[in-house]
């Protein structure tokens, strides 16, 4: 402790001369080490996803190339028969015709439920109800999909079958629901943000105008957070299309090109899996087709996120 | 950038007011229009008024009239509760769970507190203007548009005039005209804050309580939105709060001096900035604390 003594209140001067000065050349080494080494992680993820579009590509035209199949089979045919009968066919749309029944059927329950309990979140649930049921919501988003498969097989098709609607065993109507379910908590967790990110003096503004809680949510809330809902929108429609496991479990294995939910589908992802699951050799046709239909996929999701941007940006409106 | 239809006479007592706070004040004595401001019908009756939010009491028991086709002034530092009257006048503080009051507080004969009274059917007779400027990211026509469709069905022609009329008596037709399809947000400040007060008067109310409607605001526009509460007085009973003397000065007829949550003084506003009946109003109108 040192002993100066200073009258109460007055002030010392600042020792600018205390403690020991920072080596520059540490300093410059570490602030060029630090760029460097963000810059390797931000290439190194940058680098991963082109190469898997890379392989993608190159086994899709490997599979192209095979004597048996052509693009325009492939594009314009509407038969998908890899594995069984004397005369393999390689049509594609009945895969994403399955892809489409599931998302589709996800997407009819997802989108107008998790928008309607996002509102309900956001603009009339008490602040305590609020608290627990976001959270709750979200764990549906934690449990593994498989689970959620056997729910579909074990617990929707069976109730659908009492309930009196004639599905099959493994049907599309059934894995539709499941990834619904799943998406929900995206739909409604993304939409309640947008939501609650509109700000508090809009509220006011409509209120003031003789407003009820529901004019206000509808007129003016939901419109202000438009692009924030239609992206969870996306996000969950994107998330339905590359779903797997579900589909794998409970909407069957037959590629038919039908637009009946009760049938049985296989989704592209569907049949993915039964390729990689040991039914084909690593050289063969089958094997190979399987990275066109992944191909074919990634275009499907890419899409959805072009449109979905645009939409966005149409939408976005600024608040402040 | 004055609006073609304003009055020229506002040019000169504003930029007298502008000069010296107190000549618009002394100009109204001299006019006679003081003695109208008391003999005004009564609009808003405020007997022993408590508000409070959880504990913490906001407001202590307050008394004082709003009468009716006058601008009203709340002037006091931060904090002082003129905020959280102006907002139970329309009821907004219904949206703070912890807020509650007491004592009378009755418009035109309505108990503005009890608690089976339609606040819808208050906030048509009692419109608002924020302290930010909050349009709604709608076109100019939607904006206005949008409290009168909440109320009333129209055929396409009615609404269109009483839109125009909404932003004509706002003083903003002439600018946004050729624009009224076009997104609001893209409106300069103080545009959007008569936009805001184009939106309030189109509901039809009798009431307009304005938060502190140019603190968000450059001077210029700030003089603009002065002209137009002094036109729409004719019209409406404005309650203003304000943290500018001057401007309360300037526009208003009576003026309410509040102070940690009690009313000091209230009276008109020639009064009260010229003889203060209590030391601590005399203290705040003429700078020496808040």
């Amino acid at each position: 402790m040192t002993t100066i003594q200073a009258q109460p209140g007055a002030l010392l001067p600042l020792d600018h001369s205390a403690g020991r000065e920072r080596s520059r050349t540490l300093r410059r080494f570490r602030e060029a080490f630090m760029t460097a080494a963000l810059m390797a992680c931000a290439i190194f993820s940058t680098l991963t996803t082109f190469a898997i579009i890379g392989v993608l590509l190159e086994e899709t035209r490997r599979f192209f190339t095979m004597p048996d199949v052509s693009p325009g089979e492939f594009f314009l045919t509407a038969t998908w028969q890899p594995l069984l009968g004397a005369e393999k066919h390689f049509g594609v749309w009945p895969l994403v015709c399955g892809t489409m029944l599931v998302t589709g059927v996800s997407a009819l329950l997802a989108l107008p439920l998790g928008l309607i309990t996002a509102i309900y979140l956001s603009e009339y649930a008490p602040r305590g109800l609020r608290a627990v049921l976001k959270p709750v919501l979200e764990i549906l988003a934690g449990i593994p999909t498989v689970v959620y498969g056997f729910f579909a097989l074990t617990f929707i098709t069976p109730a659908l079958l009492g309930a009196g609607v004639e599905v099959d065993s493994y049907n599309a109507l059934s894995a539709g629901l499941a990834v619904g379910i799943m998406t929900l908590p995206i739909v409604c967790s993304l939409s309640e943000d947008a939501l609650q990110a509109v700000p508090r003096s809009l509220r006011e503004g409509a209120y003031a105008c003789g407003g009820t809680r529901l004019d206000v949510s509808l007129r003016v809330v939901v419109p202000a957070a438009l692009s924030g809902i239609i992206a969870s929108f996306l996000l969950a429609i994107a998330r339905a299309i590359g779903e797997t496991m579900i589909v794998a479990l409970a909407a069957g294995g037959l590629a038919q090109l039908t637009a009946d939910p009760r049938d049985q589908v296989q989704t592209m992802t569907g049949y993915m899996v039964q390729i990689f699951l040991g039914d084909a050799s690593a050289a063969g046709v089958e094997y190979r087709s399987s990275y066109a239909v992944a191909f074919m996929l990634f275009l499907m999701t890419l899409v959805v996120t072009i449109v979905g941007y645009r939409i966005m940006r149409r939408y976005r409106e600024e608040y402040q | 950038m004055r609006h073609a239809d304003a009055p020229s006479l506002l040019k000169e007592s504003r930029e007298s007011a502008a000069l010296n706070p107190l000549a618009n004040v002394a100009r109204l004595g001299v006019a006679g229009q003081a003695d109208s401001t008391t003999r005004a019908p009564v609009a808003l009756t405020v007997r022993d008024f408590s508000a409070w939010y959880g504990s913490f009491q906001a407001i202590k028991s307050v008394s004082f009239e709003v009468r009716t086709k006058r601008v009203t002034a709340l002037i006091g530092p931060s904090g002082c509760g003129k905020s959280t009257f102006l907002r139970w006048i329309n009821r907004m503080n219904d949206m703070v769970a912890s807020a509650r009051a007491e004592g009378t507080l009755n418009l035109h004969g309505i108990d503005l507190l009890d608690q089976r009274m339609d606040v819808v059917d208050l906030r048509r007779r009692v419109g608002m203007v924020f302290q930010k400027p909050n349009p709604f990211p709608k076109s100019i026509y939607d904006n206005i548009a949008f409290g009168p469709r909440l109320h009333r069905s129209f055929r396409r022609a009615e609404l269109d005039r009483l839109v125009e009329q909404s932003l004509r008596h706002a003083a903003l037709w002439e600018e946004v005209k050729d624009r009224l399809h076009d997104s609001a947000l893209g409106l300069s400040g103080g545009q959007q804050q008569r936009l805001c007060i184009a939106r309030a008067i189109a509901v039809g109310p009798e009431v307009l309580l304005m938060d502190e409607p140019c603190s968000a605001l450059d001077p210029q526009a700030t003089l603009r939105i002065e002209d137009l509460i002094r036109q729409l007085r004719s019209e409406y009973t404005i309650v203003i709060v304000t943290h500018n003397m001057q401007q309360a000065a300037r526009i208003s007829d009576v003026t309410a001096f509040f102070y940690e949550g009690a009313l000091i003084e209230a009276g008109r506003t020639i009064d009260l900035f010229t003889k203060p009946q209590k030391k601590q109003t005399e203290e705040y109108v003429t700078g020496r604390f808040g």
